[in-house]
């Protein structure tokens, strides 16, 4: 069977693959402070930070093994620049104080999600280093500790998905930007306490995986102590198909991606295995590659029109070549959408050289390589058309040769199926190589921190925390007053525990219903129109609603509002009722307004009684449209009325 | 008291010891609840009494499991090791280039410049042969050709006079084998009284001594020890100065190190890279480790090769450092006189001051042959006791002015000068001499830090 080159999920069975997928959902906790310091558990955009270069060294085994990766990184002269705001950082994050005792309310949190999970706690907890290398820890590790083993979450279907670990640990610091050497990384999410659920490889379908990792972080939210918006859950995922490897997904940030990295991956390595079949069909063995030479085949292209070979060629750079025997046709096969295999070398290309990516003969004659060049590189690297492919680099020497070194052992892991390799993934789906997996678990005691012993009286601490299952907050939701289906739409929603809160806060003021739907759907239309809704801070909906109760808003307004606070943060309901013209309308003028008009009106008044209402109410409202509750303005204006009509002697017959 | 097994204590340890399982091996620990757990006995590090046994499990996490009554445990498998021939990649690719290099010397006399990790049972151990250090840092080995052993291995706090005494010789020694400069690698808590001892007894140095530790321990991977050992090798190999010096972080970032004058530094916080300060003074100099640049400083030093080498080693051990606090009884002079001590130094308040019910005792100490000795709990700035009565009082009493001289340093000039002459006038001329740069005459305004005082 033909190789085609496009990848489909088209026809795809997935437990025929034998798909496996184990999700690691990773959740950060609404904490007083972080997990080993006294620092507020938030993000921070301004104020005075402390700015500082460290590098961070390969550590080395007692064996005498360094990690690769982070050899590499060190090798390379990465430097890491941290920004330290001094209102969410100490000394703590800047590694120049050891750590304090964990954070028992983490713990607690976390053993209550344990508890739900039919998780068994550990009776100590033990905080471990995890060496990371990427620098988004300023340390070099990431501090981890167990606490509970075990347990399990039911599919729709039935299906028990088992838990294996459920951990505390450490949230990174986040990358902010990148120049050259330098990777700058801000220390104030360093530290947040995060929740980490491992499930077993149990899950066989995309949608499976989806609804696990949905189940899971609907538990995180009904728990009320976890913290929302974008980034404050992360999902990674390990996936494998029979004959393929466990590949590590890291950073899904958006739960309805989950189904198609997973589908996209399982394609991935079902095409991968397609790609060695047809090259092992060829005859193509992997000592093949063993000997191939990199050459230097600047000469052919000294009058190049290709922009991007000549701009290397003018900074000093050569062009190096190196031929993949009987690959020919391979590299412009798709292993995803928009993928081809000669992506996944270019990934390794710009890994593991550092350039900016390669051209191989697959693609070629384009980007400005004409055919009479290629011609030339067949000739001069001794290589056969319609049978070899060539890759071709363009940048400094050194980082060509190691590009394309790099090149050629991927290659050579194509003979033999699935690398296994840490991947990210992209906004569409698909992902991207970002590493080779650490070796064996880099993991060693934290001697700093004292292990936690797990008592009676902090598991009774938990079980006040323990979150009601979600039958038992639909009834309870539907007890407030809301539509089976808005209290389906609320107990999906992030911001559940706000909502319950509001709702519980402005019980006989604001309508339940009114508070849900501010949620469900007016925010999820501004979020559509792509408003960034996350920016509006708790305290502004309770603001919002208390003027909706005071009747000093209308409710027609809070679209309106909701708008301009996630547009000017910082900003308050008061300062967007001015700002929108929304405001300055007070009870006081609205009774004054009503007093003229009656006196306008007082001819009718008399003649028709109570029945003038819909007239005055016209009036009034035209007046302050959107400004001022209705409702709020018919109580006046009935007031008014009937005050009138008793002065007048006929208010009652 | 029952003894200890592994760190575990009580009916637990009994229960191990019996069962003569070791660190490593694989044990499966059965409750009275049915639960089971398996993995690999780990040492109890915690200084705590609870029965909790440590295990690491397969995925390589550490947890504790309760032992209570009824608790199984069996002995899987005893640790497998693993034989076979290191693989060790070097972490640089290049190699120095060829051609002589200065010699310098490296002594081990604590803090662990390099270590490894067991990551099996998270021990640490200190690597300290010259092939290890360079493998460790190999930086170094393109600055000086190293040579290193190891003098002894203890923690800093529990460094004493002898420790000096043996460092000093070792120091005595490597110089006269020829070496350009000499590192001794040491603990930071007490590196500065260390730095301050050697600096009196190397008299006539020829050549730059540095100490050097690290404020994060090496099997980290952020550790600062390679950072300032490269520092203080470029520094013994290079340095125009031969004088004693504490080479340590300069500031939070990796950029560049301090040279502090051995007799002027101070560990000034608890945990910070930066720790290490000079008081009254500035340091020598700035090093750029990867640039491999030295910035003098400080231009007031003894120059490398000028004078020869003469160890006066010895340090009298019956000398106190008495901080005075409010309130302070004058028994704690009196108990010291008593016991035949032969010198005092006081960390008075201000500008020189201790409470005046005190100056009797003083006294008393004084015509005994005692000497004493004042410096100021404010470390910056220097004693006048002049301006006061009590000063004055302590000055009629017999008590020496230790200028600006830090209470640690005068305190080990003083063990160093009365292990050298027996008269309390020779001792007093003596704390009075500027002997190896203790002594600053000159503050100028720009030598006393800002601290921080806004948002």
């Amino acid at each position: 069977m033909p190789l085609s080159p496009k990848a489909s999920l088209e026809g795809i069975d997935f437990r025929k693959l034998g798909l496996k997928v184990g999700l690691e959902i990773h959740q950060q906790l609404a904490t007083r402070h972080k997990l080993f310091c006294s620092c507020p558990v938030e993000l921070v955009e301004e104020g005075p930070e402390d700015v500082f270069p460290r590098r961070l060294r390969p550590t080395r085994s007692e064996i005498g093994e360094v990690d690769v990766a982070a050899l590499f990184e060190w090798r390379k002269g990465r430097v890491y620049e941290y920004h330290a705001p001094r209102a969410a950082s100490c000394l703590v994050e800047a590694d120049e104080e050891p750590p304090h005792e964990i954070n028992r309310e983490a713990l607690v949190i976390a053993l209550a999600v344990a508890k739900a999970l039919h998780a068994k706690p550990v009776d100590e907890v033990h905080v471990m280093r995890k060496i990371v290398i990427d620098g988004s820890n300023t340390t070099g590790f990431q501090r981890t500790a167990i606490v509970a083993l075990g347990g399990y979450v039911t599919l729709s279907s039935g299906k028990r998905v088992g838990i294996q670990t459920i951990c505390v640990e450490e949230d990174a610091a986040r990358k902010i930007g990148e120049e050259g050497v330098r990777v700058k990384y801000k220390l104030d999410r360093l530290g947040i306490p995060l929740i980490e659920v491992s499930t077993a490889p149990d899950l066989e379908t995309p949608e499976e995986a989806q609804e696990a990792a949905y189940l899971i972080g609907q538990l995180f939210r009904l728990t009320g102590r976890v913290r929302r918006g974008i980034g404050t859950i992360r999902q990674d995922l390990n996936v494998s198909i029979k004959g393929g490897a466990k590949v590590e997904i890291k950073g899904v940030q958006r739960l309805d991606l989950i189904a198609k990295v997973v589908a996209y991956e399982a394609l991935r390595q079902y095409r991968l295995l397609q790609i060695r079949d047809e090259l092992r069909s060829r005859g193509v063995k992997p000592e093949d590659l063993d000997n191939v030479e990199i050459v230097d085949v600047t000469d052919v292209f000294r009058g190049t029109k290709s922009r991007v070979i000549r701009r290397a060629l003018s900074r000093g750079g050569r062009v190096l070549a190196v031929k993949l025997p009987g690959f020919h046709g391979i590299l412009g096969v798709e292993v995803q959408p928009g993928r081809r295999f000669g992506t996944e070398l270019a990934d390794y290309a710009r890994f593991w050289g550092g350039v900016g990516g390669l051209f191989h003969t697959d693609e070629l004659p384009a980007y400005g390589i004409t055919s009479e060049e290629v011609e030339k590189l067949y000739e001069k690297l001794g290589a056969r058309k319609g049978w070899d492919a060539i890759v071709i680099v363009a940048d400094e020497e050194r980082k060509a040769r190691k590009a394309l070194e790099a090149v050629v052992e991927r290659a050579k892991q194509a003979l033999i199926g699935v690398p296994r390799e840490t991947r990210a993934a992209l906004e569409d789906g698909t992902t991207r190589y970002m590493r080779p997996q650490p070796g064996a678990a880099r993991m060693y005691p934290e001697t700093d921190i004292p292990p936690f012993e797990i008592t009676e009286d902090v598991l009774k601490e938990a079980e006040a925390l323990v979150p009601e299952p979600p039958e038992k907050k639909l009834e309870k939701l539907k007890s407030y007053g809301l539509s089976d289906e808005l209290a389906q739409q609320v107990l999906r929603d992030i911001h559940l525990d706000l909502i319950e809160k509001l709702i519980e806060e402005f019980r006989g003021r604001v309508p339940a219903t009114l508070i849900a739907s501010t949620f469900t759907n007016i925010l999820r239309s501004l979020r559509h129109e792509g408003v960034d809704v996350e920016a509006i801070p708790e305290h502004a909906y309770r603001e919002l609603f208390s003027m909706i109760a005071e009747g000093r808003l209308a409710k027609d307004a809070i679209p309106d509002v909701l708008k301009f606070l996630a547009e000017n943060p910082g900003s308050n309901v008061s300062e967007a009722i001015e700002k929108l013209g929304l405001g300055g309308v007070s009870l006081e003028e609205v009774e004054r307004e009503v007093e003229k008009i009656l006196d306008q009106l007082e001819g009718e008044l008399r003649e028709k009684g109570e029945r003038i209402f819909g007239k005055v109410m016209g009036r009034v409202m035209a007046k302050y449209r959107g400004r001022v509750e209705g409702r709020v303005v018919a109580e006046i204006v009935k007031r008014r009325i009937r005050e009138r009509l008793e002065k007048l002697g006929v208010g009652k017959r | 008291m029952s003894e200890t097994y592994l760190g575990y204590s009580g009916e637990l340890a009994k229960v191990l010891r019996e069962l003569g399982v070791g660190v490593g091996d694989r044990v499966r620990v059965v409750k009275p609840d049915g639960s089971v757990y398996e993995g690999l006995l780990m040492p109890r590090y915690a200084l705590s009494s609870r029965p909790i046994i440590v295990l690491k499990l397969d995925n390589g996490y550490n947890i504790g499991v309760r032992y209570e009554p009824g608790t199984r445990i069996e002995l899987v498998e005893k640790r497998r090791v693993v034989v076979g021939g290191r693989v060790t990649v070097p972490l640089l690719e290049e190699s120095p280039p060829p051609g002589p290099k200065p010699r310098v010397y490296i002594i081990g006399a604590g803090g662990t410049i390099a270590s490894k990790i067991e990551y099996e049972t998270g021990a640490v151990r200190a690597a300290m042969s010259p092939e290890e250090i360079v493998e460790a840092v190999p930086e170094i080995a393109f600055v000086a050709d190293v040579g290193a052993g190891v003098l002894f291995n203890i923690l800093s706090e529990n460094m004493t006079p002898e420790h000096w005494e043996k460092i000093v010789d070792e120091v005595a020694k490597k110089i006269e084998a020829g070496y350009d400069g000499i590192v001794v690698t040491h603990g930071t808590d007490t590196m500065a009284y260390t730095a301050a001892a050697l600096a009196f007894a190397l008299r006539g140095l020829p050549v730059p001594v540095v100490l050097v530790g690290a404020q994060r321990s090496s099997d980290r991977p952020s550790s600062d020890a390679a950072f300032n050992l490269h520092a203080a090798v470029l520094t013994a190999a290079r340095a125009p100065f031969a004088e004693v010096v504490v080479v340590m972080h300069g500031e939070t970032g990796d950029t560049y190190a301090l040279a502090h004058r051995g007799v002027k530094v101070r560990k000034m916080h608890t945990s910070r890279r930066d720790a290490f300060q000079s008081i009254n003074a500035l340091p020598l100099a700035k090093i750029w480790p990867s640039e491999g640049r030295i910035e003098v400083i400080d231009n007031s030093f003894r120059k490398r090769g000028e004078e020869e080498l003469r160890v006066e080693n010895g340090f009298e051990r019956r000398v106190a450092l008495v901080k005075y606090y409010p309130g302070m009884s004058s028994e704690i002079i009196d108990f010291l006189v008593d016991r035949g001590y032969r010198g005092i130094v006081l960390e008075g308040t201000g500008l020189g001051h201790v409470g005046e019910w005190l100056v009797d005792s003083i006294r008393r100490a004084v015509e005994e042959g005692v000497v004493v000795v004042m410096t100021s709990q404010c470390l910056f700035g220097r004693v006048n006791m002049n301006v006061y009565t009590t000063g004055r009082k302590l000055l009629a009493a017999g008590v020496i002015p230790g200028e600006d001289m830090l209470p640690e340093v005068a305190f080990v000039k003083l063990s160093w000068v009365l292990a050298h002459t027996s008269s309390p006038e020779e001792a007093k001329k003596l704390m009075l001499t500027n002997l190896a740069g203790e002594i600053n005459p000159r503050h100028t305004v720009n030598l006393y830090p800002r601290w921080p005082h806004e948002g």
